[in-house]
């Protein structure tokens, strides 16, 4: 990883760079026009938090299984992207909606979701935060929770929807925009990649300083 | 040393000390009580009930009350350290779980059994119409919401900030239950009650129950030995 | 599952950003009562609790003969009997309660004459249906020995066993250790009195911030050993 790290990051920074060039030439949406290219950073933002999820949970059953320090800083890593870019998604979310179709906040199942997973990993942080020493273990248990959750949060929520009548309409993509789309996922993607590397190394060093600390101390 | 005669031991304990002092029984009734007539108070208008809110009413009181009961619970135990005498014991820890929850269960079945009657009266809300199906519903929401709750109490009761904590752990994870029971209440409160669309929620509530109970047992040994 | 030997190989705990015990190694054989001495925060809490298998090391290793808390499982948990600070006992139940929980939560066979012959030792025959919430702290310390000893283990951890207990009781607490330690037992107890030391234990050992010394038990001036120690 460390001699991919400085590539992945030009490579992450001109694909960002260029992203806007992209947006600014994909065709545009029928009904939305401009609005709609904010989309382009939506889905992505999106597609990071869920993949920040899984991590988290997955590295969470390791930590629990094996109990490898390296399976925590993974998860805590899973967890931190799980809840910024989730952010990032349920912000450029309510302003798509407002300028799209009127309305700030749409129980739809996608956001709702979205919501609900986006709560599950803040209270996740929040407890390995204030939980005191030994709140790792704690809370490995619910990234493990919070993702199991994840299927029955979209099934209940939908089969709620569907009583009542949508509103909201996701386009289908016209081909002009698929390839624009795919890009800019790969670009957050790849940024994930690279902040998942800078995070665990980051937590790795935090922890290999406590260690020193502690031997120090005799 | 079976699994079930572990279960039986420590729950037949568990009542014993709360038949004594009926401390977490009285509180938690009351509290669910004063819950219901405080939303009364918030969504009743000019006298009458604001649409079908019976059915949300009835599952944020046993939420809340559950919540309020989990916390008691596990704080007991702490005060005295005697969850980590459990765990020493020589008996399958997954067993404490169990006896744990169903002993929540069964202080929650008190609760509605209070709880129900009084949204019933206060709402004019007719949930005796389908009491079968509601009670399977009730049964099994509350089955999913306890089972995470217990897991969770049981960990956090190793934490600090751990009362205000466990809500925040708790309701993101159980969002489904909420919506399931609520929806499914409201199915066969409503005018033209639906039977089959109950029974959907009931089936989406009795999977949940499954997998989480299932992930608990699980997760209960590692979390609790560090 | 019965074993000779408890010992701690190079044990490191810590909690966050704190060393609770550091590289301690000790040894103890069946029939032999070690003392733990040292002053409070130095981890002797810490140290017993990891005999117990409630908590696992940091790093380095816990051996009970040739099985660790992981391999020993269950079996192992039934031959260990921890007195901890806290009592681990439920207040709100009757003394006689609390000891048939715990005898059958072992699965010990005949729990009534078990828990009978306990309430005699205790010297609590006469408040035996009381609730424990009533107990004075010495009635208390004194039922919890009772309770810890109750499925005859053969590795026995006590925290502090004598506060709180009178001449009497201390005599006849003293009187059950030795006997534990004639039949074979693994003794290791903390406590703060020097003289029970001198009287009783086998060998002292010094924790003091996270290490560990042994001194010599017996003679005099072990007042002065300890302190010496106790401050290096």
């Amino acid at each position: 990883m460390q001699r991919l790290f400085l590539p992945l990051t030009l490579l992450v920074a001109a694909m960002f760079a260029y992203a806007p060039v992209m947006i600014a030439q994909a065709p545009y949406e029928s009904t939305m026009l401009l609005v709609q290219k904010i989309f382009y950073f939506h889905v992505p933002s999106w597609f990071v938090m869920f993949s920040g999820a899984f991590l988290c949970a997955g590295a969470s059953v390791v930590y629990l299984a094996k109990g490898s320090r390296n399976a925590d800083h993974y998860a805590l890593t899973g967890a931190e992207l799980a809840v910024v870019f989730g952010l990032m998604g349920l912000i450029t979310g309510p302003l798509w909606a407002r300028k799209a179709w009127g309305v700030w906040w749409e129980w739809d199942v996608k956001l709702t979701l979205a919501l609900v997973v986006w709560l599950t990993f803040v209270a996740y942080l929040l407890l390995r935060r204030y939980g005191g020493p030994g709140s790792e273990k704690l809370a490995a248990g619910v990234g493990i929770f919070g993702a199991a959750n994840i299927p029955f949060v979209y099934y209940s929520v939908n089969w709620w929807r569907t009583i009542h009548p949508k509103t909201t309409v996701v386009p289908t993509l016209r081909p002009g925009m698929r390839g624009t789309f795919w890009f800019c996922v790969a670009a957050f993607m790849l940024l994930m990649v690279l902040i998942v590397a800078v995070r665990v190394r980051l937590e790795r060093q935090r922890a290999l300083v406590d260690d020193v600390f502690l031997d120090l101390e005799d | 040393m079976t699994f079930l005669r572990v279960v039986w031991l420590v729950m037949r304990k568990d009542l014993l000390v709360e038949l004594r002092s009926r401390e977490i029984v009285y509180t938690t009734m009351f509290f669910a009580v004063s819950c219901v007539l405080v939303f009364a108070f918030g969504f009743v208008r000019e006298g009458q009930p604001m649409g079908d809110v019976g059915a949300g009413i009835l599952w944020i009181a046993v939420a809340f009350s559950g919540t309020l009961a989990l916390g008691r619970a596990f704080e007991r135990e702490r005060q005295s350290e005697t969850l980590r005498a459990l765990i020493l014991a020589p008996v399958d820890r997954p067993a404490l779980y169990v006896a744990k929850l169903l002993g929540v269960l069964l202080l929650m079945a008190a609760v509605e059994a209070i709880v129900v009657p009084l949204v019933a009266l206060l709402f004019q809300a007719p949930l005796f119409r389908h009491l079968a199906m509601l009670l399977a519903l009730l049964a099994a929401g509350t089955i999913g919401f306890t089972a995470v709750g217990t897991l969770f109490g049981a960990m956090l009761s190793r934490a600090r900030s751990r009362d205000v904590l466990l809500p925040i752990l708790l309701y993101p994870i159980t969002v489904p239950v909420i919506i399931a029971g609520v929806r499914g209440t409201s199915a066969l409160l409503q005018a033209d009650p639906d039977p089959a669309v109950a029974r959907a929620w009931l089936s989406l509530l009795v999977s949940f129950d499954v997998v989480f109970i299932t992930l608990a047992l699980w997760t209960f040994e590692p979390v609790m030995t560090d | 599952m019965d074993f000779e030997r408890l010992t701690f190989h190079e044990v490191t705990r810590n909690f966050g950003r704190r060393r609770a015990l550091n590289r301690v190694s000790l040894s103890c054989r069946a029939g032999e009562m070690v003392a733990l001495l040292g002053p409070n925060g130095a981890g002797k809490s810490t140290l017993l609790s990891i005999a117990a298998t409630l908590l696992s090391p940091s790093s380095g290793t816990v051996q009970y003969g040739d099985r660790t808390a992981r391999t020993g499982g269950a079996a192992l948990r039934a031959r260990i009997g921890f007195l901890a600070h806290d009592l681990f006992i439920y207040p709100e139940l009757s003394a006689a309660e609390n000891l048939r929980f715990f005898a059958r939560l072992h699965g010990l066979a005949d729990a009534d004459s078990v828990v009978d012959a306990a309430l005699g030792r205790a010297g609590l025959e006469d408040r035996r249906d009381d609730p424990v919430v009533s107990f004075s702290r010495g009635m208390r310390q004194r039922l919890a020995i009772e309770r810890a000893l109750l499925h005859e283990p053969r590795l026995v951890l006590l925290d502090e066993p004598f506060t709180g207990l009178d001449d009497a009781a201390v005599a006849a607490t003293r009187a059950r250790l030795r006997a534990l330690r004639e039949s074979g037992c693994i003794v290791l107890l903390t406590t703060h009195d020097l003289e029970i030391v001198e009287q009783l234990a086998d060998r002292a050992v010094v924790l003091s911030g996270g290490r560990l010394n042994t001194i010599d038990g017996h003679g005099s001036g072990l007042r002065e050993r300890y302190r010496q120690a106790a401050s290096s």
